[in-house]
């Protein structure tokens, strides 16, 4: 596959995850004044949880189930990302336009980057953020490697996208972050393409 | 599928969406634009006497005591201060650089492939950017803010990875200061006989007497020209690993730095090289890596005598999702791995059974 088929085959991947309800520009000021201090941080984690719940985050970073009305997001697994405990086979052989393959869970993906899976982006120190600083957070999104010095950032998250946020916006999704229950849940590392795909840690 | 195959593949990957960012307008550094631009030819920036491409005299030539591993090219290093002014080395982990300070590696496979440059701007921020070599070698033009490939018969694996300017700042932007091959540990003249890669000091290459000598540095403690700095090893195989990780590691993975909550120390100090030893021994002994290989039923201590050592491993593995150093490097550090697993397994031991 040659570099414009896999730009194409990883913005498929993308749109696919992200039916994108970003709105840019909506970032409203917050009180500065230290008497309003925990108003205004309380503010910043309302607007992160807005744009969290805005932005498609939940769409791959909380497994997905079917209940009653069908698949939804297990919120009990709230943005705990894919499930340790969950073995899969390997992925379908891709075959002709049809490159990209997703997990039920909308947590595993397959694709001609290999096999990624979602990031825990609850605060437990050990598996999830609870170690990482605002800038580790921002700098991911923006320069879409890992903790913005590591290894890339895989399709389908959509970091092209998110990368556009305001400085006030990443505070407020990471305040936002740091706010919601803890869930220990070791996600496992990607996988090459030419792996192989015993893909259940 | 080969390793290179992989990578270029990931790289792809990754670079399809990078390259739609930029596209769309990513979020600008401020700095760049206030700044004058780039120059398009490397001539342009000061390098090579006019016309030719032997750089100009008043350039100082340097070579690390530890070189970092960068597939095997040749390197050549050169800094320009300017006249009148001096690098503030009061603090010797973190020497102060003018307002117009220039530095240039370039990069060789036979003959120049790419040339990097930083530079620090009259605001005080610095800026980077890369420039390729034409095939004629008389010229080097500036590379895409994004990266590039380039595709040469005399490059191992045929193809070059020149990096993106993010991916520049991935690294530089790591430690204190961006500029991590010059500094009171890497031109002492104390130099480590074991180091891998290490390139003969040659008459031509400043060190740090003559940088103090010449007033070039000022404010460095008069005990770091008494005693020149030198990485506190053991044993010399421990002095040798410990300062490979300093050089090839240490950028992103210290004390205060970006990946403080990483809990992993690896760069050494000038100043106090006993605590910054042992400071490392302490991370890389004393908990569990988070990263678990696949097929692991457990987590594993980043680097152990007994038994596996992530370390060890993610600098081994052909997998460039898992690849340590995540980027610069395609092609595993043999030499560089040997040493640092004849350290892990010979000389290495808890830091509660050696005093310090």
């Amino acid at each position: 596959m040659n570099r414009s088929n896999l730009k194409a085959a990883a913005f498929a991947a993308a749109a696919a995850a992200l039916p994108c309800l970003w709105q840019a520009g909506a970032t409203p000021a917050l009180a500065q004044e230290p008497a309003a201090k925990p108003a205004a941080q309380a503010a910043k984690v309302e607007r992160g949880r807005y744009i969290v719940s805005t932005s498609g985050c939940h769409d791959c970073h909380t497994p997905w189930i079917v209940g009653p009305k069908g698949p939804e997001p297990d919120m009990t697994r709230a943005l705990s990302g894919h499930p340790e405990s969950m073995t899969l086979p390997p992925p379908p052989k891709a075959d002709g336009p049809w490159v990209v393959t997703a997990a039920a869970t909308n947590t595993a993906w397959a694709g001609p980057w290999g096999i990624s899976f979602t990031a825990n982006l609850t605060p437990d120190p050990e598996t999830g953020l609870g170690k990482w600083t605002e800038r580790n957070f921002r700098e991911t999104i923006r320069s879409g490697r890992h903790m913005g010095r590591g290894r890339p950032v895989l399709p389908p998250m959509p970091v092209q996208v998110y990368r556009n946020w305001t400085d006030a916006d990443f505070e407020a999704v990471y305040a936002y972050l740091q706010s919601i229950p803890a869930i220990r849940n070791r996600v496992p590392e990607p996988l090459p393409p030419a792996a192989p795909v015993a893909a259940s840690r | 599928m080969k390793p290179r195959t992989l990578d270029v593949l990931v790289f792809a990957a990754a670079a399809a969406l990078a390259a739609h960012a930029l596209l769309e307008g990513g979020a600008p550094a401020e700095a760049a634009l206030l700044a004058p631009p780039l120059p398009e030819l490397l001539s342009a920036t000061g390098l090579h006497e006019p016309g030719t491409t032997r750089p100009r005299p008043d350039h100082l030539a340097f070579a690390p005591q530890y070189p970092l591993w960068s597939d095997g090219a040749a390197k050549r290093r050169w800094i320009h201060l300017p006249p009148g002014t001096s690098i503030d080395a009061s603090d010797p982990d973190a020497w102060s650089f003018p307002p117009g300070t220039r530095l240039w590696k370039e990069f060789a496979h036979g003959r120049a492939v790419e040339t990097r440059y930083i530079e620090r701007l009259a605001d005080g921020t610095w800026r980077f950017a890369t420039y390729v070599w034409d095939e004629d070698g008389r010229e080097a033009r500036l590379a895409p803010e994004d990266g590039a490939v380039v595709v040469r018969a005399d490059v191992p694996g045929g193809r070059y990875v020149v990096p993106s300017r993010q991916d520049c700042l991935a690294c530089h932007e790591g430690p204190s200061v961006p500029v991590l091959g010059f500094s009171a540990l890497q031109l002492s003249p104390d130099r480590d006989g074991l180091a891998p890669h290490a390139e003969a000091r040659e008459d031509a290459h400043v060190g740090l007497a003559e940088m103090a000598a010449r007033g070039l540095v000022r404010g460095l403690p008069a005990a770091l020209l008494d005693v020149p700095p030198r990485v506190a090893g053991r044993t010399p195989v421990e002095r040798a690993a410990l300062g490979y990780l300093h050089a090839n590691c240490g950028h992103c993975h210290n004390a205060g730095g970006a990946l403080d909550g990483i809990d992993l120390a690896l760069a050494q100090d000038a100043r106090d090289p006993q605590r910054s030893a042992a400071r490392t021994l302490r991370s890389l002994l004393g908990h569990d890596s988070r990263f678990r290989p696949h097929g692991a039923a457990a987590t594993q201590r980043i680097a152990s005598d007994g038994g596996p050592s992530v370390l060890a491993l993610r600098m081994r593995t052909d997998n460039p999702l898992a690849r340590m150093p995540p980027l610069g490097v395609a092609i595993a550090d043999d030499e560089g791995i040997a040493l640092v697993e004849r350290w892990i397994h010979h000389d290495l031991q808890r830091p509660s059974e050696t005093q310090r």
